[in-house]
């Protein structure tokens, strides 16, 4: 482990090894990918898009905490900060959507084709 | 004065500014003014530069104007060498060339595009000039470019109809056949001497052994060239063609001016051709093939600008044949006298059609003597010139052209004296039909007879004049006179001519002129007995003519010979690459190319389903198959 930040005391991430934190995101980003893949709600999709957005943040930071590099949690903010703002044009689009088709079925939006 | 040279070409491009811009707006008479005023003062500036080039010792005078092409080893300065030869050629072009100007005035004055013929007839002296005055052979070819456009746009000024159109593309296309051969020359000098400015060249051809190849295949390159633009054998058909064009232009370009440029070319490059005999022989032979072909084709013609116009051909013939025996100032010598007459000849019979209301076939003429006087005897006088009457200014000319042909080759001068016949034939033969015997057009012209104006007339009568005294700067010395010319433009030949002496004896020059006098005075008699005691006509032209008779009337089917052999040949090889290699092979693959296209792209566009969960599924599934090579 290069360059320990502060000696060698461990934070309270580090008392997990790094495998779970690996272990965890990847289920965590497959449910998202398919949540994406298999439903049809709007909501669910968006949901699932989130989860797999945090699947990668718990793995920054838990690299950021093993490898003493503050750079990976500084970039957890800026995911956060960038998933609030889609959070606030996804939901703004969404309800549009269900205006216009009384749904939310994503399936109902299919006119864009050959 | 000739620091003043630029002025000469300038004063008729400002001419042809003002009057091409303004035209419409300015009063005819204006436009008149301007045109021939512009040409006036390059006359006159023309004129002091001849004089003070007689009156100081140095003879060639290069004045540069400023820096033009500069590229790698080439350098092409703008500049223009004033030299006996050139400032001689300034005198034709402008002198004659403000006289027909005065004359267009009355000739086009009710036509429609007044101005616009101002405007090329400036913009034509303005390249004429170019043609003469440049200091390289790259000046030059931009004014034998220049001319040969304004030839075209003057042949077809009357655009409305559609044989004009014709003979002026003709003259165009069998025009830039010959500028072909003048680039490539240029060219081949550039390479073999490294600058195509005259002054080095000819100083570093003076090293080069007579006979030498190089030197053959330029002055063939550059004769290929002349050929073309002063209409030999065998691109001269252009030249009668030519005569649709108004009668004016016949006159200053296609007789006096523009069609001498091939012999301007070979005088000013004596030197390149005295060093190549191969090249003067084939001249001299083109020369007097020309000379003799187009006479015998004027013997039976019957439109009055046509026999003028093969008559033209004929005395360039005359000149080549001059220029291919070394007789580089007899050649020069009938350019000028040539211009005189010729021009003279061309604007007679423009005053002639102007009398007749449009009429130019002189079988419906006849007995205009006592209508148009002054047309008549100045007519008279050119034609007197022209068949070398002595003591006019063709019999000079002619005869030392001649006694220089019986020096080189006997067979030479035997033919030049039998077109010099057929010359005076048809000359005498067009004179008597136009002008004696009785009127045979119809009574709506004869009440419309009338002379021309004095516009039209007064430079009838200076050319006149010059007709007569333009010889005497060159009479023979055997004849108790001086050659002015031959001392005047000494400096320019006189490296060629060390190379060609000659001098007959005197009692052999004196035989061959009475020779060539008694031929010309058979020739008028004969003519005078055909025409005027049998009153014969020619064959109107449902008659049956006879075979010999019918192969001169019809032009030897030249032009359907030319048409038959050349134009419908690559006509038809051009309709078939049309239609098989453009329209299937070409246009095959261009459609092939966007057919598959338009294929391809059918089938992939069903791709696009619109389905939001298709999609992302392809990229899930994509990335995995990226990650998963990628791990590999």
């Amino acid at each position: 482990m290069r360059g320990g930040w502060r000696g060698n005391k461990m934070s309270a991430i580090q008392t997990i090894p790094i495998n779970w934190y690996l272990l965890l995101s990847t289920v965590l980003f497959t449910i998202g990918v398919l949540g994406v893949l298999f439903r049809r709600n709007a909501i669910i999709i968006f949901m699932s898009i989130e989860l797999m957005l945090n699947a990668v943040n718990l793995l920054l930071v838990a690299f950021s905490s093993y490898l003493s590099d503050s750079k990976g949690q500084v970039f957890v903010f800026f995911i956060m900060a960038v998933a609030a703002a889609e959070v606030a044009v996804g939901l703004a689009i969404l309800m549009m959507v269900y205006r216009n088709t009384k749904s939310s079925d994503i399936n109902m939006l299919n006119k864009l084709k050959w | 004065m000739i620091n003043l040279v630029w002025l000469v070409p300038l004063l008729p491009l400002i001419g042809f500014v003002i009057i091409g811009l303004f035209g419409k707006q300015l009063s005819k008479g204006l436009v008149g003014f301007i045109g021939c005023g512009s040409v006036l003062g390059a006359f006159i500036i023309a004129a002091g530069i001849f004089f003070q080039l007689t009156g100081q010792a140095e003879k060639s005078i290069t004045v540069e104007l400023f820096p033009w092409i500069s590229a790698g080893k080439l350098s092409v300065p703008f500049s223009f060498l004033v030299d006996p030869l050139s400032s001689l050629f300034l005198l034709i072009v402008t002198g004659v060339g403000f006289l027909i100007h005065v004359y267009s005035v009355g000739y086009m004055h009710d036509d429609e595009g007044f101005a616009r013929f101002f405007a090329y007839l400036n913009l034509f002296i303005f390249f004429m000039l170019l043609l003469v005055l440049g200091s390289n052979y790259l000046i030059m070819f931009v004014g034998w470019e220049g001319v040969g456009l304004c030839s075209y746009l003057l042949i077809g000024f009357w655009f409305k109809n559609t044989a004009y159109n014709n003979a002026a593309k003709k003259a165009f296309v069998m025009n830039r056949i010959g500028d072909l051969g003048f680039l490539l020359g240029i060219i081949l000098i550039f390479v073999t001497f490294g600058s195509i400015g005259y002054h080095d060249v000819f100083m570093m051809a003076k090293n080069f052994s007579s006979g030498n190849p190089v030197l053959t295949s330029i002055t063939l390159l550059l004769f290929v060239g002349a050929i073309g633009k002063s209409a030999q054998i065998p691109l001269f058909t252009w030249l009668p063609d030519a005569m649709a064009g108004p009668t004016p232009v016949s006159a200053l370009i296609h007789a006096a001016t523009m069609v001498t440029a091939g012999i301007y070319m070979i005088a000013r490059s004596n030197i390149l051709f005295t060093l190549s005999p191969i090249t003067m022989e084939v001249v001299a032979i083109v020369g007097v093939c020309t000379a003799l072909f187009a006479a015998t084709i004027g013997l039976a013609q019957n439109d009055i600008k046509k026999v003028l116009a093969y008559s033209t051909v004929s005395q360039l013939g005359y000149m080549f044949l001059a220029l291919g025996v070394g007789a580089y100032t007899g050649a020069v010598f009938h350019v000028m006298t040539h211009a005189f007459f010729k021009a003279l000849l061309f604007l007679g019979a423009g005053s002639v059609i102007h009398a007749m209301s449009g009429e130019q076939d002189i079988r419906k003429m006849g007995g205009l003597k006592k209508y148009i006087p002054v047309t008549h005897l100045t007519f008279l006088i050119g034609t007197l010139a022209i068949v070398g009457f002595p003591g006019f200014s063709g019999f000079f000319s002619k005869d030392e052209i001649l006694a220089n042909a019986f020096e080189h080759n006997k067979l030479l001068w035997f033919l030049g004296v039998l077109g010099a016949a057929m010359t005076t034939f048809y000359m005498f033969r067009l004179y008597f039909l136009t002008f004696k015997g009785s009127f045979r057009g119809t009574s709506d012209q004869e009440h419309h007879l009338h002379e021309s104006p004095k516009s039209m007339t007064v430079p009838l009568m200076i050319l006149a004049v010059l007709s007569i005294v333009g010889g005497f700067i060159g009479i023979p010395e055997v004849l108790g006179g001086k050659h002015f010319l031959e001392e005047f433009l000494k400096p320019v030949f006189e490296d060629s001519t060390l190379r060609l002496i000659h001098h007959l004896p005197e009692q052999t020059e004196l035989i061959l002129m009475g020779v060539a006098i008694t031929v010309m005075a058979a020739a008028i008699y004969y003519a005078y007995k055909t025409y005027i005691v049998n009153q014969t006509l020619p064959a109107a032209e449902e008659e049956e003519l006879t075979p010999l008779h019918q192969l001169v009337y019809k032009k030897y089917w030249i032009d359907e010979l030319y048409d038959n052999a050349i134009t419908q040949p690559l006509n038809f090889i051009s309709h078939g690459l049309h239609k098989v290699v453009d329209n299937q092979l070409i246009d095959g693959i261009v459609n092939g190319v966007g057919t598959v296209v338009n294929w391809t792209s059918s089938k992939i566009r069903l791709l696009q389903t619109g389905n939001i969960g298709f999609y992302v599924f392809v990229m899930v599934i994509s990335i995995v198959i990226i990650l998963f090579t990628r791990m590999m």
